[in-house]
């Protein structure tokens, strides 16, 4: 199944999705995260496998990006969420894809975005008593030595 | 200069005729038993443990030196060869398996990021920057990134010179 | 006197509680610095809580203030067993931002190179998994010896035997050194025979298999779910290698097999990996035999890469699994944000799932063929 009438079933189905243009990546609004990601794993689509969850800092809002994989049908698939930087709460896939699970723990760690419904969602590579997220573009620290160009 | 332990006894044997000739062989006798076996602990942490176990293995041998004992529990080793990047986490872990370790202990700091943070230095925030800056004294350091087992063989080889330069304490 | 019925009353009225007991940081058996926080009943494991971060060594903020090339020796060590694909994975990458062509024969040394260290890295799993069941000293010097064999044909091309930096942005630093074709040669007929008696001294032995076989079975819905990947997954039954399925390079050239285990459980792991070293073996003979004249050593090994705005992602089979390179452009020199796809990151996520009711010593077994490099786990 090619990548274009995937993403023309998921028009079809959910109303306000977009493609983007240049990576060919669906942009879904927030709220219908969830409901797009079980219409990609159930029945038809099959996506099996959530490859990627990653979070981009782009100064006003932080751009998630989730990459699908389907082994059956050998395609993937990129989804991107924008999250207003005031507002960083989206609901978790982890019921979804167990994959998640340790990716959005990544993400809370790194970027501070709130996952909803997620089973154990604390810190997982920097030490539990930090409330700095580092991988911000504002992050300084006192021995955050930055190299000389 | 390191200090070598004191053999009990020692200040009624110094008062013997003869007993400072004595009593610098049997320091002699110690500090080239010591040398000879020290024991390492398995403290490998990132790309410079495979070279300390390439160094283990039968190629370049470690055994012959007497250090082959590659024991897990800080309380039966003698060397901590510190083989990798430190970070804040492992630091505090390190501190205390440090304190674990009984007398005489050394520390050789293996690789460029046990030596000053190597090419983590700039822009991380996770790095220890070094051994020394945990507080950790270090005796040898071995530079390279990862250092040959040929350099760690040459870096043991020098903590033992060291080890026998070691003088008794003066009042 | 005790008979089993008084022996049973007897141990029934015992209280018995479940206490802590902590496995790592520094720990001979979990392959680098991971702790693990057992709730344990006796002997057996009620519950496994993996606490990571311990080599979180921020590779990823470091990217963003780092040159394309200069990044690559960053992504040595990332998996520092597998250099070599870990080379090639970032700098697929960035070639498919930048849009570049790689001469053939860069991608057959590429492949040359890929494949070797893929017989190396798994030289040493294995050697390590026997380490950790008891086998103490034998197989992890056998698998030494023959490794050393293999970094001297590297030490040779591009000067270090561990992180390489060899694998650079339109090709590869440096063409071969004269003469290296025929020690390849010489080498894939040295390594045959001693892969044979590595596989004779371990796969059918009694004591291997009481260890192995039956311990820390992961299904296969459970595999795909958690995102596991590599021999892990083919171990569990999914014939799914990214150099068949989406090949990259030139795989699509050679003839080799992609060996798939039924069970799921450690030996099947095991022996997906000793089958995968004589294919990585068949792919070398078949590179190095049809290896083309032209241009292999990368022009401009110093110019500053500036890729156009925009972002790619690609991933490439490692011997963990498959590594992924998720990157966006700016368009300036630097990138804007790096993400490493980890192989082992997902592979560990499944250990706390299957080890429930395993035994201490099963679970050594279980790190042990799950065969992970902290690393790229904690980047």
């Amino acid at each position: 199944m090619q990548p274009s009438e995937i993403l023309d079933l998921i028009k079809a189905k959910f109303a306000d999705v977009s493609v983007e243009e240049q990576t060919k990546a669906l942009v879904v609004p927030r709220e219908k995260l969830l409901g797009v990601a079980e219409f990609l794993k159930g029945g038809e689509l099959a996506f099996d496998r959530l490859d990627c969850l990653t979070a981009v800092d782009r100064g006003d809002k932080i751009e998630l990006v989730y990459i699908f994989l389907s082994m059956t049908k050998r395609c993937s698939i990129w989804l991107k969420v924008f999250l207003p930087m005031d507002n960083l709460k989206i609901e978790s896939l982890s019921s979804l894809w167990r994959s998640a699970d340790w990716f959005e723990r990544e993400v809370y760690d790194l970027f501070g975005v709130q996952f909803l419904n997620h089973p154990d969602l604390r810190r997982i590579l920097n030490p539990d008593s930090w409330t700095v997220h580092p991988l911000r573009k504002d992050f300084t620290s006192p021995d955050f030595i930055k190299k000389p160009q | 200069m390191a200090m070598i332990e004191k053999i009990p006894g020692s200040d009624l044997i110094v008062k013997l005729p003869g007993g400072e000739v004595l009593l610098t062989t049997a320091e002699r006798v110690l500090k080239w038993s010591k040398s000879s076996s020290l024991w390492p602990m398995t403290f490998g942490l990132a790309c410079c443990a495979i070279e300390m176990m390439a160094t283990g293995a039968s190629r370049f041998d470690i055994d012959r030196f007497g250090a082959g004992v590659f024991r897990a529990s800080p309380r039966q080793c003698d060397v901590m060869i510190v083989a990798g990047t430190i970070t804040i986490k492992m630091g505090e872990c390190m501190k205390r398996l440090y304190a674990q370790m009984a007398q005489p202990k050394y520390v050789i700091a293996m690789g460029n990021c046990a030596i000053s943070g190597g090419i983590f230095y700039y822009d991380t925030y996770s790095v220890v920057k070094g051994t020394e800056a945990l507080g950790i004294p270090v005796d040898v350091y071995i530079p390279g990134c990862p250092p040959r087992p040929e350099n760690l063989l040459l870096g043991l080889m020098s903590l033992q010179e060291k080890i026998k330069a070691e003088r008794r304490a003066t009042k | 006197m005790i008979t089993d019925e008084t022996a049973v009353a007897d141990a029934k009225s015992f209280e018995t509680e479940e206490f802590f007991v902590n496995m790592g940081p520094q720990h001979p058996s979990t392959h680098g610095v991971l702790y693990l926080e057992l709730k344990m009943d006796g002997e057996v494991v009620v519950e496994c809580r993996m606490h990571l971060g311990y080599l979180h060594r921020s590779i990823e903020k470091i990217a963003e203030n780092r040159t394309y090339t200069q990044f690559i020796p960053f992504t040595d060590r990332l998996d520092y067993l597998a250099s070599m694909n870990n080379n090639l994975a970032y700098v697929l990458t960035v070639e498919k931002l930048l849009g570049t062509e790689v001469p053939e024969r860069a991608q057959y040394i590429r492949v040359i190179m890929a494949e070797l260290n893929r017989v190396a890295s798994h030289l040493i799993a294995i050697g390590t998994f026997a380490q950790d069941l008891g086998a103490f000293g034998t197989p992890l010097l056998y698998c030494f010896r023959e490794r050393e064999r293999i970094v001297d044909i590297f030490d040779e091309v591009c000067g270090n035997r561990l992180t390489y930096n060899y694998i650079r942005v339109g090709g590869v630093q440096d063409d071969l050194t004269p003469g290296m074709d025929r020690k390849i040669k010489d080498l894939i007929q040295y390594l045959r025979p001693k892969i044979e008696d590595l596989d004779a001294l371990l796969t059918r032995n009694a004591i291997f298999l009481a260890r192995t076989r039956g311990i820390g079975i992961l299904p296969k819905e459970m595999a795909v779910n958690y995102g596991v990947t590599g021999p892990n997954l083919r171990g569990s039954g999914v014939r799914w290698d990214l150099r068949k399925d989406e090949p990259y390079l030139v795989y699509d050239k050679f003839q080799f097999d992609i060996p798939a285990a039924r069970n799921g459980d450690a030996w099947d792991r095991y022996r997906v990996r000793m089958e995968e070293m004589r294919q990585s073996l068949r792919i070398v003979e078949q590179a190095i035999e049809g290896l083309p004249e032209g241009q292999a050593a990368v022009k401009g090994k110093r110019a500053v890469l500036k890729p156009p705005a925009g972002e790619a992602y690609v991933r490439t089979e490692n011997p963990r699994g498959e590594l992924g390179f998720y990157i966006v452009s700016d368009g300036t020199t630097m990138p804007y944000r790096t993400k490493i796809r980890a192989p082992s990151f997902s592979n560990l996520a499944v250990i706390p799932e299957i080890a429930k009711g395993l035994k201490i010593a099963d679970l050594v077994c279980v790190l042990g063929s799950f065969d992970m490099v902290m690393g790229e786990v904690d980047r």
